[in-house]
């Protein structure tokens, strides 16, 4: 029975730790675990943005899609910080704030020290939506109400300690108001709950937000800068007068485990973006309402420690 | 009537031949434990990259049509409902394949879900506009009580007695709370790594059915039979429709709950054939045979399971809000291929969107063309000597579970729960109240926690969870549940004891 079953696992997750050589690598199909359930948007983009692995160009071989879903990534994550191949041919994908903000709150096997990253292939920022019918017209609106109101304005969001939740906490803190959050099991039953009128406003994906704008009002977005492709007339919090930066951006790259050789990790360091580029990719990726954004493994070092240390400073004395 | 223009690309040759791919591979899918409709959406989707919209969404509209149909399989040959949906369907089916009528429990549930499922797409048709609205109007208290409701019938499912019927649904209630709370991600009851992930609910299925199944069979060991070998009765497809039809009120029963559960977002669609099948044999005047292998339970059960299909698919294409996990990948699958669902989604992408529900309406047709040849033949399972099956059955165990979420943590727990099941068994408990307990307890939870969340911030608890049409309206109908189950508990002991009276 044992045997079995280890002969079943073996089977399955693609890739067993053996002497690893840079020149020959990759020699065979490279995995890449998943820490949310099929279908979802990080399974759905990571489908997509690795299609093209097997190319010459790129990694020579094809990338195999692993899901280990439950508990907001948690368990995907510790099981691949714990017993993850470091060969190189075990590779996982990561979604910021999430993981960052869950090492930060709960004492996880993960922290951005035991992993190392690849590149970055998209960003999803948060937007604050209201109801179709909804009397708010403005995020002014929403803070006057809120500060006549204190704690009456109900906000749903996909979670605790997702984006949306940062993007919540910002919120109260930059205006001062509090608001009560509804944590909701994932991106989509939250926006269901704004679009049925059982919540007054919810704090969501741009891509999602997007696809619904029939029934919605987009308010305002958690980022730097206005997205010009898909809400070009949607003002930045700054704009609309609140401090709220781009910190609860929902980034998703791959990454993996530290100790894998460093050739190794400068080889697909040197593909991956390439393969993010592709042409096919970009097309797939815009047709299905999914923002492109690629940056290579120093660029996201540096945002995984600039991300660290706000949301060490936010979450204090949560 | 406009679905009707739109019939021209379906009935192409290739068209035709995704669908007929689609459906086979989907009832193969949906037959193995594990891989619910769901995930069999998912493991599709990549396939249809390379496809052409229209096509790539028929091959995952009939898949979706068929897996649902396909996990009756085997929950009536072997007692493993392939997904939480078939729960209902394995008390009475398995019960008539063990009888040697296995063929005619295959039939029965393949007419029954084409009739349940082609109401449903109908009602998707016609219905949408009015709908779609009126399902996102169901907020946590209304769904908080609708899981109620649920439990109220867990004492009552195929139990000896309505006590130990609750009992399994508070362990069933327990199991599932183990794990990290899904909406404040609390650490609760987790004593091992192999339970940080919780137990899925597919591998506490599979575990809770299959194992005392597999234990019970190598108990005889390889020559004793307990399991005497039963002659298979081949049966005529003519006889089973008659028969199928011969239970108008299972089927009304079926469609009208499958259809409103369906709809109902977040309602959890897996437990529409449990509740059919519970009012069916509220309303049955045989009701003391449901659970014998009566056929009146297998085709309640399978009418509401398929008539889900299509309605919970209502506020996902006009709203862009998918309402099951299974809508939800194919909300993804649709994405893909630059198509937007929403209010202008038909004017828009007419032809695409036309396909997809035509493709489960012809999908309902083969599946169950395909489903009644597929009867013939599986019901012979049965013959297979006791040992053979038992290990065969338990190989499927141990690769569904593992299957599920890739984890070995879930075959280990799908083994603990399955010994664990096969000693309760001793004593009378039955694994169906404690799934549903494990289905219900997130749904009652969360939608608690975030109903009171909501009513802090608003007019207080009492008036957000007890006033309101709505909920009065569930309310009303937990008491009467809970009515009927004492009635009912009193009647028969009542009767029990002018047995012993006269005995």
């Amino acid at each position: 029975m044992k045997r079995f079953i280890a002969g079943l696992a073996g089977l399955a997750s693609v890739a067993i730790a053996g002497p690893s050589v840079a020149e020959g690598y990759p020699d065979r199909p490279v995995s890449v675990m998943v820490a949310y359930s099929p279908g979802g948007a990080t399974d759905f983009q990571a489908r997509i943005v690795t299609m093209m692995a097997a190319d010459e160009k790129y990694l020579g071989q094809p990338i195999v899609i692993v899901n280990k879903p439950g508990a907001g990534g948690k368990v995907g994550w510790t099981a691949f910080a714990t017993n993850g191949g470091t060969d190189g041919y075990e590779l996982a994908a990561y979604n910021i704030p999430h993981f960052i903000a869950q090492s930060i709150k709960f004492e996880t096997k993960y922290t951005i020290d035991n992993l190392e990253p690849i590149a970055n292939w998209g960003a999803d920022p948060a937007v604050l939506v209201v109801g179709k019918d909804s009397p708010f017209n403005t995020v002014a609106d929403l803070v006057n109400f809120a500060k006549e109101n204190p704690g009456k304005v109900t906000v749903s969001g996909a979670g605790l300690f997702v984006g949306h939740h940062i993007a919540y906490l910002q919120m109260e803190k930059a205006t001062g108001v509090k608001l009560a959050y509804v944590p909701h099991k994932g991106g989509a039953p939250a926006l269901k709950s704004v679009i049925g009128g059982q919540v007054m406003a919810g704090v969501n994906n741009l891509s999602d937000a997007f696809r619904s704008q029939d029934s919605l009002k987009i308010l305002a977005i958690a980022d730097i800068e206005r997205n010009t492709e898909f809400l070009p007339d949607v003002p930045t919090f700054k704009e609309a007068g609140f401090d709220v930066d781009d910190s609860s951006v929902n980034f998703r790259g791959l990454m993996v485990r530290k100790g894998t050789p460093q050739d190794v990790i400068d080889k697909l360091a040197k593909a991956v973006p390439e393969m993010f580029k592709d042409a096919k990719v970009a097309k797939q990726m815009k047709s299905g309402g999914s923002p492109l954004k690629i940056m290579n493994r120093e660029e996201v070092q540096a945002m995984w420690k600039r991300r660290e240390d706000y949301l060490k400073d936010l979450l204090k004395g949560l | 009537m406009e679905f009707l223009y739109h019939f021209g690309p379906v009935f192409t040759l290739s068209s035709m031949a995704i669908l007929c791919a689609g459906t086979i591979g989907g009832l193969l899918l949906g037959a193995t434990p594990g891989l619910s409709p769901t995930m069999a959406v998912a493991l599709l989707i990549p396939f249809t990259f390379h496809m052409d919209p229209a096509q790539g969404l028929m091959l995952l509209g009939a898949a979706y049509t068929a897996t649902v149909a396909g996990g009756a399989v085997s929950a009536i040959l072997l007692k493993i409902p392939g997904a939480p949906a078939n729960i209902a369907t394995a008390l009475d089916g398995y019960a008539m394949a063990r009888k040697g009528e296995g063929a005619k429990a295959l039939q029965l549930c393949f007419i029954a879900s084409f009739i349940g499922g082609v109401l449903g797409v109908l009602v998707l048709i016609f219905l949408t506009p009015v709908l779609a609205q009126w399902a996102l109007s169901f907020g946590p208290s209304h769904l908080f009580w609708i899981a109620i409701l649920g439990v109220t019938i867990i004492g009552s499912l195929d139990s000896k007695s309505v006590v130990k019927g609750l009992l399994a649904g508070c362990v069933g209630l327990w199991i599932a709370m183990i794990g990290y709370d899904s909406i404040q991600g609390v650490e609760r009851f987790i004593f091992s790594e192999h339970l940080e992930g919780g137990v899925h609910i597919i591998a506490a299925l599979i575990g809770l059915f299959a194992i005392p199944q597999v234990i019970e069979m190598l108990e005889g060991g390889r020559h004793k039979r307990t399991f005497e070998l039963v002659s298979v009765k081949p049966h005529s497809v003519w006889k089973s429709a008659k028969i199928t039809l011969g239970f108008p009120r299972a089927l009304t029963i079926g469609s009208i709950v499958g259809v409103i559960i369906g709809l109902i977002p977040g309602a959890g669609g897996q437990i529409a054939g449990l509740v059919s099948y519970d009012q069916a044999r509220r309303f049955s005047p045989d009701s003391e045979k449901f659970g014998t292998g009566h056929p009146e339970g297998v085709v309640a059960a399978e009418t509401a399971n398929n008539a889900m299909v299509g309605p919970s698919l209502v506020p996902l294409l006009t709203l862009s809000v998918p309402g099951s996990p299974t809508a939800a990948v194919l909300l993804g699958g649709l994405l893909i291929h630059g198509i937007f669902p929403g209010p202008n989604l038909f004017e828009k992408h007419g032809d695409v969107a036309w396909a997809f529900i035509n493709s489960l309406l012809v999908g309902q047709f083969l599946m169950m063309i395909f489903g009644l040849y597929i009867a013939g033949l599986a019901a012979h399972v049965v013959r297979i000597p006791p040992a053979i099956l038992a290990s065969g059955i338990l190989v499927l165990a141990v690769f569904g579970a593992y299957s599920v979420q890739n984890s070995q943590s879930d075959v280990v727990v799908m083994l603990m729960l399955g010994i664990g099941m096969y000693f309760l068994q001793q004593y009378g408990f039955s694994p169906a109240p404690l799934v549903l307990g494990v289905i219900l307890g997130p749904i009652a939870e969360s939608n608690y926690v975030q109903g009171r969340i909501i009513a802090q911030a608003g007019d207080g608890m009492f008036s957000y969870f007890c006033l309101g049409t709505m909920n009065l309206v569930l309310i009303s109908l937990v008491v009467l549940s809970i009515v009927y189950s004492v009635a009912t508990e009193i009647r028969m002991r009542r009767l029990d004891a002018v047995g012993e009276a006269a005995t």
